[in-house]
């Protein structure tokens, strides 16, 4: 079976003083139909910019660099026209973004949002629209009150407005649904309701979805695969539970340590030194090499890829080691 | 983000802008309905006997030195005037929006050249262009007269709009609805447009004010609404050698454009007050 999207080398390059710069630096993965891939990494490791590329929306003057390849569902996104990609965009592909107080036009009620949505992919009538929308208000947990259709976001709270986002993204019944933080921007208590809905809209909808998110927690129990990012590369990919089971770079072992854990030996929470290096200070080699705890001398040049198991990669000297 | 209640509103609720409102409806209404129930401004009944004469029965405001009634004539005049703010007013914040919008959103080579062409045309002072513009037509029908001021006062308008796309531009709910296959003209006229429009307003108001001042200067200097025609410059014009035998002739159509102008601006400065608070 041929993956519904499939990105390849994916490069997205800015000018910069003297050379450019390229905050992702040759991202591959895939997602099947139906699966959920978690994109975990730290602020500025490239991953908003990698779902932006998604539907070619990266902010000027960045652009996405020849030779990378994103393939979905055996279309080549890179060679569409403009026409052609506004088919793409909110009807094959969704996005919420992280923020519900900015995500939202303050002008227009929410239910013409979804309407305008939905008449911009379908061919319906007002009326139509209009229905659909009260049906994906309903389906989102906002239907409770008569008139929700007619609210303007600032009478919404942010979960509320979070909800609305997730009608909008649906509104066109997407393949795919790309969340970028979805819950980053909520109180802990309203996180875990939009990610229980995502989850039943997931299933009840059979979509794929790309979960982006910083923190490791939120896609532990949402996701089967994780792909771990640092610094505009995927280090790691493995499925959800052998990645926290076995996590097999440094970084990811990192990542997972900074964690507090419920059960066990309580032990202080470990804290990797250092802050992701900006895209134009990237050290040679292995990117994470400055703030590994396991760093080799061949760190400083290209790490290999190894596997260590099916369906899972890392990008490391370590596993290198005994093959 | 509060979404900010309606302009007329707004400028309601705040103190000096109510003023500005009552004034300014007063005159829009005098404007209107004056000149049906006030003499008619260009008849001369009596030029050798009824000439000059001071505020009295007959005439509220005197005549002028053509025994015009001085009071039909600014009434008449508020109708020219308005009339002629309104048109140029909106010419020029549709030039400024569709341009502004224009150079903020599809950006490049076209946003460098409106805003090249911005910067040149401000550098000039607006009245200098008007007197050129004017001077090349010889003969000023006040359709032209509008067309003329409405031309010359897009530019800054042009780029407050632009600098509140680019502002709108990277936020959120316009990349998402860009990222829903939104097309480029919803996002303009749904999405930036209506999200300018309070800022867009308030500079809108400020400039009839100015506008207001502009043809009034311009038909002082004989430029712009020709006689017999009456309006506030072109009445104190007229009225420069009375202007101490017969003080009422220049003072009525000044105290005008001054009552007009004011009020225009308070108007304008409660529609923008919040804009300011809320950036601040």
């Amino acid at each position: 079976m041929t993956p519904l999207l499939e990105v390849r080398d994916l490069r997205v390059t800015f000018p910069g003083t003297g050379n450019e710069v390229s905050p992702v630096d040759g991202v591959t993965f895939s997602i099947d139909a139906g699966e959920t891939l978690a994109l975990v990494g730290e602020s500025g490791s490239g991953k908003t910019l990698t779902s932006l590329a998604l539907v070619r929306l990266v902010p000027l003057p960045g652009r996405i660099a020849a030779g990378s390849s994103i393939r979905f569902g055996g279309t080549d996104l890179l060679a569409l026209g403009p026409g052609a990609l506004r088919q793409v965009r909110g009807r094959r592909i969704g996005m919420v973004f992280q923020d519900p107080m900015t995500s939202l036009n303050p002008v227009l009620t929410v239910g013409d949002q979804i309407s305008e949505t939905i008449r911009a992919h379908f061919p319906v009538s007002r009326a139509e629209a209009r229905g659909r929308s009260e049906a994906l208000l309903l389906e989102v947990g906002l239907g409770d009150t008569a008139g929700r259709y007619d609210t303007y976001p600032h009478q919404l709270s942010g979960g509320m407005r979070q909800r609305v986002m997730l009608a909008i993204a649906l509104a066109a019944e997407p393949e795919l649904l790309v969340a970028d933080e979805p819950t980053s921007a909520l109180d802990v208590t309203i996180q875990a309701q939009i990610l229980a809905l995502l989850d039943q809209l997931k299933s009840s909808r059979r979509m794929s979805v790309l979960l982006i998110s910083h923190n490791l927690g939120v896609v532990a129990g949402r996701s089967d695969r994780v792909a771990v990012m640092y610094a505009g590369r995927i280090v790691e990919e493995a499925p959800t539970d052998r990645l926290f089971a076995a996590p097999a770079h440094p970084y990811t072992q990192g990542l997972l340590a900074s964690l507090p854990r419920l059960r066990g030996p309580r032990r202080p929470l470990k804290a990797i030194p250092g802050m992701v290096p900006r895209p134009e200070a990237w050290p040679p080699g292995c990117r994470f090499h400055p703030r590994c705890a396991q760093v080799m001398p061949q760190c400083t040049s290209e790490p290999p890829i190894v596997a260590p198991g099916e369906g899972r990669w890392s990008r490391c000297w370590l596993g290198a080691e005994g093959a | 983000m509060k979404r900010p209640p309606g302009g007329l509103r707004l400028a309601w609720w705040d103190p000096a802008g109510r003023v500005g409102v009552v004034v300014l409806g007063l005159l829009g209404v005098a404007a209107l309905l004056g000149p049906a129930l006030l003499p008619d401004p260009l008849a001369q009944p009596d030029i050798l006997g009824g000439a000059l004469l001071g505020p009295g029965a007959g005439h509220p405001l005197g005549t002028d030195h053509l025994s015009r009634d001085v009071l039909a004539r600014v009434v008449s005049g508020a109708r020219i005037s308005l009339a002629v703010a309104a048109g140029a007013v909106s010419l020029s914040v549709t030039l400024g929006a569709l341009v502004g919008l224009a150079a903020g959103y599809l950006g490049g080579w076209l946003d460098a050249m409106l805003m090249r062409l911005v910067d040149a045309a401000l550098a000039i002072p607006r009245l200098f262009l008007l007197l050129i513009m004017i001077a090349i037509m010889e003969r000023i029908p006040i359709g032209v007269l509008v067309l003329t001021i409405g031309a010359t006062g897009w530019f800054g308008t042009s780029r407050l709009v632009r600098a509140e796309v680019l502002r709108l531009r990277a936020m959120d709910f316009v990349r998402g609805a860009e990222a829903l296959g939104a097309s480029r003209r919803r996002i303009v006229f749904r999405y930036l447009l209506p999200n300018v429009a309070g800022p867009l307003a308030a500079a809108t108001t400020l400039a009839v004010g100015d506008v207001i001042l502009i043809e009034a200067g311009l038909s002082f200097l004989g430029l712009g609404v020709q006689p017999p025609t009456p309006s506030w410059g072109g009445m104190i014009f007229d009225a420069k050698p009375y202007i101490i035998s017969a003080p009422w002739t220049s003072l009525a159509p000044g105290l005008a454009i001054l009552l007009a102008v004011l009020s225009v601006n308070l108007v304008g400065e409660a529609l923008a007050r919040p804009l300011t608070r809320r950036n601040a």
